[in-house]
């Protein structure tokens, strides 16, 4: 699948009168699961209760399907490359509990996304793309294991990213919403154990967490991973000068979000 | 990690627990703080007028708030310790980043709070010993798995885009501190995400406020009244 393919599969068009009225109904319907929703959100979202809502909630709510499939894209593309990672062998046996882990979790991302998008959205689950986890034949991630850890980095720390970026457009589902934060928080754990590893190995001399925009070792072509980490200022406060911490820590202490089209950017050098 | 969900006496005041009891929106932890109100109109102690969070977006960052005051009071008690001055150098990078991190988390909640940020909160760490690394890497720990369930669980109360882009962006990184702390425990191990936290559909757990506030409470000497938070 190529990447406009994908692009108008994400973003429905909703220029049609017809189907604007459609969507905003659905979406006042969705609203109404949302309140639903709130009494068992703080459960774990378990599937049972998921297709246990009722008929209301399968309302097709375009722009929540759109960015729930935008994020099964990258999952699915996480959970591919672990697979083929575990089964090239590239993966050093003292490393092999991580990433099992890692696959275990990917898997499971993306398992329960095609379940909201089709069995509580009423939506069609993007099929996966073809990959290309060389990118043209750059890099050879199951051959090469300090490879296979550059990348993996930049997958975690880009996916931190994407669902940071969609916060606010599944803010209407409280469901929705507390399920993207859980996923998201589990990406930002593997990212941080994923750093270390490769600092521990002597690859590189990051830490967990993301100083400046700084790429370590990466290749150059992860900048767009990075770019913007540098941000000091968060709801007009410049925490730099306001704390007199130096700015590489504040950088530190807050993760920046990336827009859909950024992560796609990114992600689509590894689409066949 | 439901034995950290400990009570202790003058977190939550009176008025609060009857408030929360009659509204029947807490099940487990509404079992304890009933226990606790019993203990304290037995044998009335001299309460700490405490704090309120308030409502809205203003309350949960100021649940925010009371959350890095005492992640930063902690590291600021860490690096003063004598596990801090014998840790090795990787794990004195760790806690000085920490401490700044959470300090800075903490400052910026104060100023973007003004004039509305609650006061200063007393905390109490005499059950941590700070010359021990593994109380205070269990504690770390503690405060860190927290922080994230804490985040994540008050994400679909805050009515701002901003707010909630705003703790997305703290969260991840309480998450990837964690992730750093699990594996300094248990190096190698898939613990860094565990199924401690982590369900089969590979969410993170969520806590509630009062789940949040109540496991936070044994080291807080300072009641917290958040009955106005969203629920």
């Amino acid at each position: 699948m190529n990447l406009i393919k994908l692009l108008d599969k994400m973003c429905p068009d909703t220029q049609n009168s017809e189907q604007k009225d459609m969507f905003f109904t659905r979406r006042e319907a969705f609203r109404q699961f949302g309140d639903f929703g709130k009494k068992v959100a703080l459960a774990a979202v378990p599937l049972s209760i998921l297709s246990a809502i009722p008929r209301v909630a399968k309302a097709d709510t375009e722009s929540l399907i759109g960015v729930l499939n935008y994020a099964l894209t990258l999952e699915h593309l996480e959970y591919r490359y672990y697979q083929l990672g575990l089964d090239s062998g590239v993966i050093e046996g003292g490393d092999l509990a991580i990433f099992t882990k890692i696959r275990d979790h990917e898997l499971a991302h993306v398992l329960f996304l095609q379940e909201v998008i089709s069995n509580v959205l009423g939506g069609d689950p993007v099929a996966e793309p073809e990959f290309d986890f060389t990118a043209g034949g750059n890099f050879s991630p199951f051959t090469d294991y300090p490879t296979f850890l550059a990348l993996s980095q930049a997958f975690e720390d880009t996916g931190v990213r994407a669902y940071k970026g969609q916060a606010a457009n599944v803010m209407e589902s409280d469901v929705v919403l507390t399920a993207a934060l859980s996923i998201h928080s589990v990406e930002a754990r593997h990212a941080s154990m994923v750093r270390r590893l490769r600092t521990k190995k002597g690859q590189d001399d990051i830490k967990g967490w993301i100083t400046n925009a700084s790429i370590g070792s990466l290749p150059a072509a992860t900048q767009a991973i990075y770019a913007g980490e540098d941000n000091l200022t968060h709801g007009g406060v410049n925490v730099a000068s306001l704390t007199g911490i130096d700015s590489a820590a504040v950088a530190e202490g807050w993760d920046e979000p990336l827009s859909m089209n950024e992560v796609l950017g990114i992600a689509s050098l590894f689409l066949a | 990690m439901k034995n950290e969900l400990i009570k202790s006496p003058g977190l939550v005041k009176n008025a609060n627990r009857r408030q929360f009891l009659k509204r029947g929106t807490l099940s487990v932890a509404a079992a304890g703080l009933l226990l606790v109100g019993c203990n304290d109109e037995d044998d009335p102690i001299p309460m700490n007028p405490g704090v309120n969070l308030g409502s809205g977006d203003i309350g949960i960052l100021n649940y925010a708030y009371a959350l890095e005051q005492l992640e930063a009071a902690f590291y600021a008690a860490v690096l003063e310790g004598g596990y801090f001055a014998n840790a090795s150098a990787e794990e004195k990078t760790i806690m000085g980043d920490l401490e700044k991190h959470e300090r800075a988390h903490r400052e910026f909640f104060k100023a973007a709070l003004g004039s509305n940020a609650i006061e200063s909160l007393e905390v109490n760490f005499s059950s941590i010993d700070f010359n021990s690394r593994n109380s205070v890497l269990a504690t770390a720990r503690t405060f860190e798995d927290l922080g994230v369930a804490a985040y994540n669980g008050a994400g679909q109360f805050l009515e701002s885009p901003d707010f909630l882009l705003i703790a997305g962006k703290i969260v991840s990184v309480e998450a990837r501190h964690a992730a750093a702390i699990r594996d300094l425990i248990n190096p190698g191990s898939a613990d860094f995400a565990g199924d401690d936290l982590i369900d089969s559909n590979g969410l993170e757990r969520t806590l509630s406020f009062s789940e949040v506030l109540t496991a936070a409470s044994s080291f807080v000497t300072t009641p917290i009244d958040f009955s106005q938070l969203p629920s």
